[in-house]
């Protein structure tokens, strides 16, 4: 049998000893392998976001009610957002930092919409591992540099919602927003 | 069947002849967990928490697929049926309550299980695959348990999902994606329960195979002993049945009396009072904690507040935690002393002691908020927790003089009761006593 086999596989080779059952092994192990791939897409796409949760309505915030010193709590994106109107102190507070020394170096001019320094508009979920962070509520802890404070792993945000102690590696998320008039903003 | 001397399956019933040509189930049970396996003679009472950790994933199986039963699987109702399940189905309660503790049951005993096998370095040649799909085992039991937690849809679950798959979150450029496809949202949301109800009724199947490879992989060299001597002869071994039936059958006795005290007058002690608020995504409980089989790792994971070169402080500790784990799959290879236990390695010993105590202050601590002094605590404590594998222990194997071993298993049991037995003057424990090095 071995010798048969021998003699019929030298029949078979072409050039470069390649034979066809050869070919015919990796082309019917390709074709299988890619449509094993293409299988697995769909299994894996189906753990994405689905059409309806993708389906994101932009908030509208009526931000007239909002006094200096005070914040709100509200959703976007089934996520909290928070909006802020900064006192004058808070502000100053913001602008006196040094920005180089900074973990994720950035302005209040730059977090803010021209013109409208006081509105603070940030996603109040913490860059650590997503907790709400305190400060928006009222007679929440604020933290130690006044803006907001997360309690599940003491991450302590300034009065520009930008990291300044503690785990988390990155400012509060500014979304994108635009003023609709001069007390309502668009998030989305 | 690991040795020349085991036992032989015969059939005794014509109907389990029948059955045995047919399909050799009942050889194959035989040869597992009945007489066909032999077993060292001088296995202590560490050697029952293999048996118990089945004992308590079989628990967790039968009252899970009965809760399963009770349970909707959506945002909306999800608490709702939980509170059902314990105040208005027949027993929802016990069911429940079992669950919950038997969770935490189930991490007793597989920690105990796995600081056996630390002391007595059942880790060792020819036991490396053994240890490798124990900890393939554990990893599944913690995967299991975080999604089980979250079923509940209480404030614990739900910020317990979003920490947890934040972590995810932490990887660099891929997190993010990740994160969003693990949890099917931005947030933990009805298509995060579903897909975790799905896999936390699937996994504890999976681990039930693991574990039968686990076996499988242990009944080729048969199982070690606290001496680490191996085998040499049958005078070594007794049949697993009835003497180690009869022994851990002693030991699920005293499991299920542990466990009804908790399960019947402390059921809740172990769990966390927020956990029956109904999730809330606009607001976090004042002090996130997992559950307490959880608070070592965690406390690795928050013990990270700075940077280091330019690697956030976010992704070390993430990547601190999950080293914590994957680091004992080398194992094996860290230790390398042909001294199997720890009774015959006196220094070894006396920084495996330091390593449970480091191991219980983290836990202590991964418990406690995150503030001072705790952080500084974590800090110390974790770095020691990988100090202690990466070199503390390579170094013992090289430097440390262990006690001489015994000759045999044979000859250490003979020994020490010998030393008993010039008071006792028991006959035919062998006339000439060895000098006794059995620590």
């Amino acid at each position: 049998m071995a010798s048969v086999e021998h003699t019929d596989s030298q029949g078979l080779s072409g050039e470069g000893g390649v034979r066809r059952r050869d070919f015919i092994n990796i082309a019917a192990v390709s074709f299988a392998g890619v449509g094993a791939v293409a299988v697995v897409i769909p299994l894996v796409d189906q753990m994405n976001p689905s059409a309806d949760v993708l389906a994101l309505a932009s908030t509208e915030v009526d931000l007239s009610a909002i006094q200096p010193g005070q914040a709100i709590k509200t959703t976007f994106r089934s996520q909290p957002l928070f909006v802020r109107h900064l006192t004058d102190k808070e502000i100053a507070e913001a602008d006196k930092v040094d920005v180089s020394g900074l973990r994720d170096p950035q302005t209040l001019e730059e977090r803010t919409v021209d013109g409208k320094k006081q509105w603070l508009v940030t996603m109040g979920v913490c860059t650590h591992l997503g907790c709400v962070p305190l400060g928006a509520g009222e007679g929440e802890n604020k933290g130690e540099f006044g803006g907001y404070f997360c309690p599940c792993h003491g991450s302590s945000y300034d009065t520009a919602a930008r990291i300044r102690k503690g785990p988390a590696p990155k400012n509060l998320e500014v979304p994108k927003f635009a003023f609709t008039s001069d007390t309502a903003i668009l998030v989305g | 069947m690991s040795f020349p001397w085991a036992e032989h399956y015969t059939p005794k019933h014509p109907a389990m002849q029948w059955i045995d040509e047919k399909l050799p189930l009942p050889r194959l049970v035989y040869n597992a967990i009945g007489a066909g396996y032999p077993v060292p003679r001088n296995l202590n009472y560490f050697w029952n928490f293999g048996v118990l950790a089945g004992l308590a994933l079989v628990i967790q199986i039968v009252t899970g697929v009965i809760m399963a039963m009770h349970y909707g699987a959506n945002t909306l109702v999800a608490f709702g049926t939980v509170e059902q399940t314990m105040r208005d189905v027949n027993a929802g309660w016990l069911m429940r309550y079992a669950h919950a503790n038997g969770a935490s049951f189930f991490f007793i005993v597989v920690y105990l299980h796995i600081f056996r096998g630390l002391f007595y370095g059942s880790y060792k040649a020819p036991r490396e695959m053994v240890w490798l799909l124990g900890l393939v085992i554990f990893l599944l039991m913690m995967a299991t348990a975080f999604m089980g937690y979250v079923l509940p849809w209480g404030q614990m679950s739900y910020w317990g999902a979003k920490v947890i798959t934040g972590l995810f979150g932490a990887i660099p450029v891929v997190g993010e994606p990740i994160q969003t496809w693990l949890l099917g949202g931005f947030a933990p949301g009805n298509a995060s329960l579903n897909r975790f109800f799905s896999l936390h009724f699937l996994l504890p199947f999976v681990i039930a195979g693991v574990i039968i490879l686990h076996i499988w992989a242990l009944h080729i060299p048969g199982s070690s002993n606290p001496t680490g001597v191996e085998v040499k002869g049958p005078q070594d071994t007794v049949p697993f049945h009835p003497y180690y039936t009869a022994k851990d059958g002693f030991g699920v006795g005293v499991f299920l009396i542990l466990f009804s005290i908790l399960l019947f007058f402390a059921p809740n002690y172990l769990g966390h009072p927020d956990n029956y608020i109904e999730a809330n995504p606009l607001s976090t409980p004042a002090h996130i904690v997992p559950e307490w089989y959880f608070w070592p790792f965690y406390a690795i994971l928050r013990a990270f507040t700075v940077d280091f070169f330019f690697v956030p402080a976010k992704l070390l500790g993430v990547l601190a935690m999950f080293s914590a784990i994957l680091m004992l799959f080398f194992l094996p290879w860290l230790d390398t002393s042909p001294v199997r236990s720890g009774n015959y390695r006196p220094t070894f010993r006396k920084f495996f002691w330091i390593l449970i105590i480091d191991v219980l202050i983290l836990g202590y601590c991964g418990g406690a908020p995150a503030e001072e002094p705790y952080v500084m605590i974590s800090q110390i404590a974790g770095a020691y927790y990988f100090a202690h594998f990466l070199i503390i222990l390579p170094l013992i194997s090289r430097f440390e003089r262990p006690l001489p071993l015994p000759g045999s298993i044979t000859e250490s049991v003979l020994n020490r009761h010998n030393i008993k037995g010039e008071q006792d003057a028991l006959p035919g424990m062998g006339a000439d006593p060895q000098p006794s090095n059995a620590g």
